[in-house]
């Protein structure tokens, strides 16, 4: 089961989870990471998110048969949203739904690397002081080493 | 007739979010070479094809692939989601 949403509208982890779980029924483990817009020292007053409509779907969805095909996985769950985002409100989940929890793990790290990183998705900081293009770094694309 | 599209720093700088493009250019390189002779603010834009990603398709590419049968190339920084 791959359920892979790129959308603009806030969305409530806990009842997301609870869906992806109820789903998935049979797997032993399921994890879940959410990201969320965090503050910044010169104050973030929104994040903003582009992404490629088309390239986006397609690059998610591939990456999210990768995982389920790599680790064995009965279900993937991305959610990833665009647009003007409030600080404090998520930005993106992922759940992964497996028979142990080693693969779970493993996947979830997985996809929030190559969603990082190989996602056409592009951060800009509005704070206080103006806007601000968010810049990659050596870290995250040295991420992508260990997969 | 190719679609170029830009995206976040690269579309503020050119100004365009995706132009219509008439060219022979053989490879990405090329059509960037055509793109940098239209005005000062896509030289600007491909100053440093080290700081740009390139996409064919909507695939991932790099910079010597072939345009042959190509409809859509974008150019764009590193990507930064999750």
């Amino acid at each position: 089961m791959l359920d892979i949403r790129i959308e603009p509208m806030p969305f409530h982890a806990g009842p997301e989870l609870d869906r992806f779980t109820a789903a998935t029924a049979g797997a032993g483990a399921v994890v879940s990471f959410t990201g969320i817009v965090r503050d910044v020292a010169a104050g973030l007053t929104a994040m903003e998110i582009e992404h490629y409509p088309g390239m986006t779907e397609r690059a998610v969805t591939a990456m999210a048969e990768t995982a389920r095909d790599r680790w064995g996985l009965s279900g993937v769950l991305v959610i990833h949203r665009y647009g003007i985002l409030d600080a404090g409100t998520p930005i993106m989940m992922v759940a992964t739904a497996a028979q142990h929890r080693a693969a779970a793990f493993e996947s979830a790290e997985f996809l929030m690397d190559y969603l990082k990183s190989r996602a056409p998705f592009w951060k800009k900081e509005l704070t206080r002081e103006g806007a601000k293009w968010v810049a990659a770094t050596d870290e995250d694309e040295a991420a992508l080493g260990r997969w | 007739m190719i679609e170029v599209r830009y995206f976040a720093w690269v579309r503020e700088r050119i100004g365009l979010s995706h132009e219509r493009v008439e060219t022979q250019a053989r490879t990405v390189a090329d059509l960037v070479d055509e793109l940098k002779a239209r005005d000062d603010d896509h030289a600007r834009a491909f100053a440093d094809l080290r700081a740009l990603r390139v996409a064919i398709d909507q695939d991932l590419s790099e910079f010597d692939a072939s345009l042959d049968g190509v409809r859509e190339v974008a150019f764009f920084p590193p990507m930064t989601g999750g």
